[in-house]
């Protein structure tokens, strides 16, 4: 590996443990799409700080995004909070403006600089290694690793001394409320440092790969854990493999990094929809399948008990007639008593059905005698 | 520049597909707002960048069809992923929506890497995909567009009830046996189609501003979904029309955001001042509201002095009155809007009484408001018992 190459993953990595912390709580708080929102209506505020100050590389247009990022929250909510429109139809209204008016400032006004639309989603994170921070010609690494690593420790230091309070305004606002931990300051206060992170990250990896970053992982941890903590590690620990994976196979092909990363993403996720033991989808079923023959069995014992020792039982406890009575398609039906005999429910006599203590105990179980 | 409409071929040409692109997002966006499915556009039409590009790579064709199909096909694609998954696990739909929102794009960046590196690489009538380029639009695009548009339009119309039964109460559809997971894949579908037209004029990040913009703006005109549904399509078309016209004449500012722009200021004015809903009728009304009811407290209270002494127009100090009121408003300007409809009168300089008029009001208002409940027989009624 070349300098640059650990370089590129170390900023990867940085924007991915940046990005996945405040996103926990995004997903959690039902505004993963607000990350989305975020990071394209920054665009405005960067231009915008560009104009005032005039120079690219000046950390005011940091200040600037993150303002616009703010202002994309509170005009979000103040949108919706007028039950005009739903939350959702506020949130895809209001970033497309803002994200318009970013594109058509630097259409009419910044065509001949370095001010890429295209840069914006994509970000072209190879550059990174040679876009470095000197202070006083000491070589303090890339200067979006510096960034991130601050972004992210910003982060880490918020949650980690407001984890109580974010965990009861994210899992019960009104209690917090009522506590007196101010849920919508840290609402804000949260909001402002997914703006932050978006800018921080942006530059380097485009507003895309912040997407992927700050929901995909969070959203593997959601399905693998009840726990915050848990999840919070688990998304750091997601995002880190997404990016260094996604890293390696962009390097294989010669591909799009941030794309590949945001593909990386998008396999895991898929893995853990897959495989999540208990939530994902082989669990779901499974379970599906076996509550199902559970039940059949259980269908089946009933039926049985209900006519047991009674004059029709010669004719009603036989499996031929169970198609007919329990609407079972034939198939079905042999299947079920197959079972049950394998679990020791039922015993059959050449087709005529009778219970087994267990299967007595089974239906009664089941059923409260009248 | 409205003449170029007429003269200018190409201007006709784009201003033409923008109209149909607006008029079909926008009344198609009217059941994704209604279903809460708003940023569902969001997510498909940045899912069709891997479409777009693989439908090229594949046949090396630029025409607006083959490239529609690839976008569709993975709109398509990432809709069935969100639903699907949304349904079988806990994930919820937003968190859904961004992922396939992110994943899919990133993963159509990949593909244009790679395209990029082949050597007949002309992908340059790709990139107005990200953010539309409405004077890149040719005739056969605006027919294609126009067809697309079209058959939308008469399945919409041929799925009308089952539609808006799919809007407002899928439920009660079901129960009435008709096959909902069915219509409401028909909606998707058409839904997809009419991301899939506008993408090659708005581009990718800004197609869903359009599906939702004329909608919101339609809503809260009407409570009719036939005439929302009408309206958003002309919003949308409006939209379209100027967005593409202030674009491609002289400016060269891109045509997407330009629409957008159109639509977002259509929303503005609905959100302000719709007749009813309108944020301006909501203001007047509050302030009507609070006029009103400023106004009878005072004539209350008028009446609760006056009703210690021997006869109802007994006169009262304003002084008095301005304490018993609401701490900011005063009394003073209730008292001259009382005065104007001939329910209190001046008396002297500075003192205020009820007039005959006044008390019958008073008693209205008691009567009104207590009539029947818990306050009968209480102290504002007692008041006037005792007297």
């Amino acid at each position: 590996m070349t300098p640059e190459q650990i370089e590129i993953q170390l900023v990867a990595c940085a924007v991915a443990a940046a990005c996945a912390m405040p996103g926990v709580f995004l997903i959690l708080r039902k505004m993963a799409m607000m990350s989305d929102a975020i990071s394209h209506a920054i665009l405005p505020g960067i231009v915008l700080a560009f104009f005032a100050v005039g120079e690219l590389h000046s950390p005011w247009l940091i200040a600037g995004a993150a303002v616009a990022g703010l202002a994309t929250v509170v005009l979000v909510e103040s949108i919706s909070s007028t039950r005009l429109v739903k939350e959702d139809a506020a949130i895809g209204l209001v970033f497309p403006v803002l994200f318009s008016v970013g594109v058509l400032l630097i259409a009419k006004f910044a065509g001949d600089i370095h001010l890429d639309t295209d840069a914006v989603l994509t970000g072209e994170l190879a550059f990174a290694p040679f876009d470095r921070l000197t202070i006083g010609g000491v070589d303090f690494g890339p200067k979006s690793l510096v960034t991130m690593l601050t972004i992210g420790f910003v982060n880490a230091v918020f949650i980690a001394t407001f984890y109580k309070e974010l965990k009861l305004a994210t899992f019960d606002a009104g209690m917090a409320a009522s506590l007196g931990f101010a849920p919508v300051v840290l609402h804000y206060v949260l909001m402002a440092l997914v703006s932050i992170t978006a800018v921080g990250a942006f530059d380097a990896v485009g507003s895309i790969l912040v997407v992927a970053f700050m929901i995909g992982p969070p959203a593997c941890g959601y399905l693998l854990t009840d726990r915050l903590s848990t999840m919070m590690l688990i998304s750091v620990g997601f995002g880190l493999l997404s990016a260094i994976s996604g890293y390696w196979v962009a390097h294989a092909l010669d591909a799009s990094i941030a794309g590949c990363m945001a593909s990386a993403v998008g396999v895991l996720f898929l893995v853990t929809v897959a495989v999540a033991p208990g939530r994902g989808l082989l669990s779901v079923v499974r379970r599906q399948s076996r509550q199902r023959w559970a039940f059949a069995e259980k269908m089946l014992a009933i039926h049985l008990k209900q006519h047991e020792g009674l004059p029709e039982e010669a004719r009603e406890n036989r499996a031929a007639h169970l198609q007919e009575h329990l609407r079972w398609e034939a198939e079905f039906a042999r299947s079920v008593v197959r079972r049950a005999v394998e679990d020791g429910f039922v015993e059959d006599d050449a087709g005529f059905l009778h219970l087994t203590k267990a299967g007595r105990v089974l239906a009664s179980e089941t059923v409260v005698d009248a | 520049m409205l003449e170029l409409l007429f003269t200018d071929y190409t201007i006709r040409t784009v201003a033409l597909g923008a109209a149909i692109l607006g008029c079909v997002s926008g009344a198609l966006g009217t059941f994704a707002v209604l279903r809460e499915q708003s940023l569902l556009g969001d997510a498909v039409s940045h899912a069709a960048l891997p479409g777009i590009v693989l439908a090229y790579m594949l046949t090396s064709s630029k025409a607006s069809i083959v490239l529609m199909l690839g976008a569709g096909v993975f709109g398509a694609l990432a809709t069935g992923l969100v639903l699907s998954v949304t349904s079988q696990t806990r994930i919820k739909f937003d968190t859904a929506l961004g992922i396939a929102l992110s994943v899919f794009f990133g993963f159509g960046l990949v593909l244009l890497t790679f395209m990029q590196k082949r050597p007949d690489a002309n992908q340059a009538g790709l990139e107005t995909f990200l953010f539309g380029q409405a004077a890149a639009l040719v005739s056969s695009d605006v027919i294609t567009m126009a067809v697309i548009g079209l058959c939308a339009m008469i399945v919409t119309a041929f799925f009308w009830k089952e539609f808006k039964i799919a809007s407002f109460d899928p439920d009660f559809g079901k129960t009435l046996g008709l096959r909902m997971n069915f219509v409401q894949g028909v909606l998707m579908v058409l839904f997809v189609l009419a991301i899939v037209i506008g993408l090659e004029a708005v581009g990718v990040v800004l197609m869903s501003a359009l599906l939702i913009g004329p909608a919101a703006a339609a809503r809260q005109w009407t409570d009719r979904l036939s005439l929302m549904f009408v309206l958003a399509a002309i919003i949308g078309a409006a939209s379209g029309v100027t967005g593409a016209l202030i674009s491609s004449t002289g400016s060269a500012l891109p045509t997407g955001p330009i629409i957008v722009l159109c639509a977002g200021v259509f929303v503005a004015i609905s959100l302000l001042f719709a007749p009813r809903r309108g944020l301006t009728w909501r203001w007047l009304r509050e302030w009507r509201n609070g006029h009103r009811l400023r106004m009878e407290a005072v004539l209350l209270d008028l009446y609760a002095l006056a009703s210690q002494h021997e006869r109802p127009d007994y006169p009262h100090e304003a002084a008095v009155l301005d304490l018993m009121a609401h701490p900011i408003t005063g009394s003073a300007r209730s008292l001259t809007a009382l005065e104007d409809r001939g329910l209190v009168a001046r008396v002297g300089e500075t003192q205020w009484s009820l007039t005959q008029a006044g008390v019958a009001r008073v008693d209205a208002i008691v009567a009104d408001r207590f009539e029947g409940g818990a306050m009968h027989g209480g102290k504002s009624v007692a008041i006037r018992h005792d007297t």
